[in-house]
C-alpha cells in the first residue's frame, strides 16, 4: 500500500512540471517582451535588449523554461509584475488564499446540500422531495455561475438589500459568492449521488440482504451507501476544479479580491507573469486535492487496496 | 437447394430492415419522452430563428447605437427593449446566439473528433502509447478548464477561430477518457477477436467495428457537451474574453447589463433566459437520447 502512496506522491512532480510547461508555452506565444513592458515605451531599444539579456529572456525556450521552473521551485520566485513592478508572488499570495478559501467553503456547502439530498431522493424515489429536487437540479444544470450570481445580486443586494454587493466587508460578504459557486455543484452532486445510489439499490447483493431479512435501515446504511458513495468521493475532488473556475467568475461578479479577479484584470493590462503564476498556483492546488482524493479512495476501496497488497506479496 | 437460397435472401432482407429499424426504434422511444420532444421543438424553433435571422431582423439594429432609445422598455418595435447604447436587445440576442451557438457547435465537433481519435488510439494500442496519452491527459486535466481557455484566448487573441481552438483544447479530454474506456470494453468482444484473426489491421478494426459500436455513447455525450460549451463560451464572454466588441454575445450582454440592473432589469432578463432556455432544451434532448439509446439505464 505504501508503494502506491509513494508512487502517487512522486507523480505529483512531473504533473506540476507538465502543467507549468503547458501554461508557460501557451503564454510564450504572445508577442511582446518583459524589457519593453517593465521599462516602458520611453526607453531605447538597446536598454530594453540589455534588460532582456540580463534576466535571460533572450535564451532559447527550454532554457528559459528551466530557469523559470528552478526559480519557482527553489525560491518561490514567479518574476516581476509588468504592471506593479513588484514581486508577483507577494502580490498573488494573499489573493490566492482568498480564492482557495472560497472554493473550499463552496466544496463544503455543495457536498452538505447535494449528497444527503441525493441519498434521500434515491431511497424515496418518486416522492415529492425527489421530484422537486430532480426538477430543480435539472434546471440548475443549464444555469451558469455568473447568471446565478446576477440573480442573487439582483434579489439579495438590490431588491432586499440584505447582503453587500461589493467585496467581503464581513462574513455576510461570503454568502453570495459561495452560493453562486456551490449551488450548481450541489445540483450536480445531487444527480450524481442519486444515480450512483439507484445503481447500487438495484444490485443483487441488496436483494440478497433484503431477502435474508435485513431491515431497510441496515440495507441502506450498510449495503447501499458503502458502495454508492465511493464514486461520489472522486466526484467531490473533481468538483474542486469547477469550483475554482466558479470562484474566478464569482470574484469578478462580486468584486472579491481573489486570484481570479486579479487574472481577469491583468489580462487586459497584458501582465503575463501574474497570469502565468496565478494559473499555475490554482492548478497546483487542484492537483494536490486530486492526489488526496486518490489516496483516500485507495484506503477505503478494498478493491484497490487488494490490488496493491497482492502485488507486494 | 431452392429452399436454402430463399432462406438466405430472407436473411439479407431482415438484416437490412434491422439497420433501419434501429434508428426507427430509437426515434420511437425518443418520441415517447415528453421532455425530449419539448426540447427538440424548442431547438428547431431556435435553429430556424437563428439561421433565418437576416430575413426578419437586420444586423445593423444589433450594432447601431441610437441614444434616443437608450434603456427603452420592451415595446412593439423592439420586443425585448433596448440596451445602454440604444441597441435592439432582440436583434442582439438573435445575432449573439448565432455567434455563441456557432462557436459551441464547432468546438464540440472539433473536440469530439480530436478526443475520440486519441481515445481510440490509446485504448486500442494500449501499452506505451496508452501510457503516454493518458499521462499527458492527466497533466492537461490538472489545469481547471476556464483558466486554461482564458490563457489560450489571451495568448492567441480573441477571434471566432481562436475561441473554437481554446474550447476544443479544454474539452477534448472528456472524449479521450470516454472513448478509451468504450474501446477497452469493445476490444474484448468476440467480433473484434474474429476480425483480428481474419487479418484486419488496427485502423480497420477501429473504423469498422469499434467506432460504430461506440457511437451511441459518443452522440449522447456530444449533445450534453454542446450545452456545457455554450455555458462556458458565455462565461468567457462575460469575463470579457469573448469576441471583440461590436459583435453581440450573450455573456457580454449580461456583463454590460450589470450597470443598469437597478433601473433596467430587462437588459439582464432576456439574455439570461436565452442562455438558460438553450442549455435546458439541449439537456432535455440529450437526456432523452440517452434513455432512448440505452433503455436498461432507465430502470
Amino acid at each position: 500500500m505504501y508503494k502506491y502512496v509513494i508512487k502517487r506522491i512522486l507523480f505529483l512532480i512531473p504533473t506540476i512540471i507538465g502543467v507549468t510547461l503547458i501554461i508557460y508555452f501557451v503564454m510564450n506565444l504572445t508577442p511582446g517582451d518583459p524589457g519593453r513592458a517593465i521599462l516602458g515605451s520611453g526607453v531605447s531599444q538597446e536598454d530594453v535588449d540589455a534588460y532582456n539579456h540580463a534576466i535571460g529572456y533572450d535564451l532559447p525556450f527550454f532554457q528559459k523554461f528551466l530557469n523559470y521552473l528552478g526559480n519557482m521551485f527553489f525560491h518561490g520566485d514567479f518574476g516581476i509584475s509588468y504592471v506593479t513592478k513588484q514581486s508577483v508572488f507577494n502580490e498573488i499570495w494573499p489573493r490566492y488564499i482568498t480564492t482557495i478559501e472560497l472554493a473550499f467553503i463552496g466544496m463544503f456547502v455543495s457536498t452538505v446540500i447535494g449528497i444527503p439530498l441525493g441519498i434521500y431522493a434515491a431511497v424515496k424515489q418518486y416522492s415529492a422531495t425527489d421530484t422537486v429536487a430532480s426538477l430543480v437540479s435539472f434546471l440548475l444544470a443549464a444555469v451558469p455561475t455568473f447568471v446565478l450570481g446576477l440573480v442573487l445580486l439582483f434579489f439579495f443586494a438590490l431588491k432586499l438589500n440584505w447582503l453587500p454587493s461589493y467585496g467581503i466587508p464581513d462574513w455576510t460578504g461570503y454568502i453570495m459568492p459561495t452560493l453562486a459557486i456551490s449551488i450548481p455543484i450541489a445540483a450536480q452532486n445531487f444527480r450524481f449521488t442519486k444515480s450512483s445510489m439507484l445503481d447500487a439499490i438495484h444490485q443483487d447483493y441488496v436483494r440478497t440482504a433484503r431477502a435474508k431479512g435485513a431491515s431497510e435501515r441496515i440495507v441502506v446504511w450498510k449495503h447501499v451507501l458503502k458502495n454508492a458513495l465511493l464514486p461520489v468521493i472522486t466526484q467531490i475532488g473533481l468538483n474542486l476544479g469547477v469550483l475554482l473556475c466558479g470562484a474566478v467568475v464569482a470574484e469578478q461578479l462580486f468584486s472579491v479580491q481573489g486570484i481570479g479577479s486579479l487574472i481577469v484584470a491583468r489580462i487586459t493590462l497584458k501582465d503575463e507573469p501574474v497570469i502565468i503564476a496565478g494559473t499555475i498556483l490554482i492548478s497546483i492546488c487542484f492537483t494536490v486535492v486530486m492526489l488526496l482524493v486518490d489516496l483516500i479512495y485507495a484506503f477505503i476501496d478494498p478493491r484497490i487496496r487488494a490490488k496493491y497488497t497482492k502485488k507486494r506479496g | 437447394m431452392f429452399m436454402i437460397f430463399q432462406k438466405k435472401e430472407a436473411n439479407i432482407d431482415a438484416s437490412l430492415y434491422q439497420g433501419q429499424s434501429k434508428v426507427k426504434e430509437i426515434w420511437r422511444r425518443l418520441r415517447k419522452s415528453k421532455g425530449a420532444m419539448i426540447g427538440l421543438i424548442m431547438l428547431v424553433v431556435m435553429a430556424v430563428a437563428l439561421l433565418g435571422a437576416p430575413l426578419f431582423v437586420s444586423y445593423d439594429s444589433a450594432i447601431n447605437q441610437d441614444f434616443s432609445l437608450m434603456l427603452a422598455k420592451p415595446c412593439k418595435e423592439h420586443f425585448f427593449g433596448n440596451d445602454g447604447y440604444g441597441r435592439d436587445i432582440f436583434a442582439r440576442i438573435i445575432y449573439g446566439g448565432r455567434t455563441s451557438i456557432g462557436i459551441a457547435l464547432l468546438a464540440t465537433v472539433a473536440s469530439c473528433i480530436v478526443g475520440s481519435m486519441l481515445g481510440a488510439i490509446a485504448g486500442f494500442f494500449g501499452g506505451a502509447v496508452d501510457n503516454v496519452i493518458m499521462r499527458s491527459l492527466d497533466i492537461f486535466m490538472s489545469v481547471p478548464d476556464i483558466l486554461f481557455t482564458m490563457a489560450v484566448v489571451y495568448a492567441l487573441g480573441a477571434s471566432f477561430t481562436n475561441l473554437i481552438v481554446a474550447l476544443t483544447l479544454a474539452y477534448f479530454t472528456n472524449y479521450v477518457r470516454l472513448v478509451r474506456s468504450e474501446v477497452l470494453t469493445l476490444s474484448e468482444q468476440d467480433y473484434v477477436e474474429a476480425s483480428k484473426a481474419g487479418g484486419a489491421g488496427g485502423l480497420r478494426i477501429i473504423l469498422s467495428h469499434i467506432i460504430p459500436n461506440a457511437v451511441g455513447v459518443i452522440i449522447v455525450n456530444t449533445t450534453l457537451n454542446v450545452a456545457k460549451i455554450i455555458l462556458y463560451e458565455s462565461t468567457l464572454s462575460f469575463l470579457g474574453l469573448g469576441m471583440p466588441s461590436p459583435t453581440p454575445e450573450w455573456g457580454q450582454m449580461l456583463s454590460e447589463s450589470r450597470e443598469f440592473m437597478r433601473n433596467a432589469p430587462h437588459l439582464m432578463i432576456f439574455p439570461a433566459l436565452a442562455i438558460v432556455i438553450t442549455a435546458c432544451s439541449i439537456n432535455l434532448v440529450g437526456d432523452g437520447l440517452r434513455d432512448a439509446l440505452d433503455p436498461h439505464l432507465k430502470s
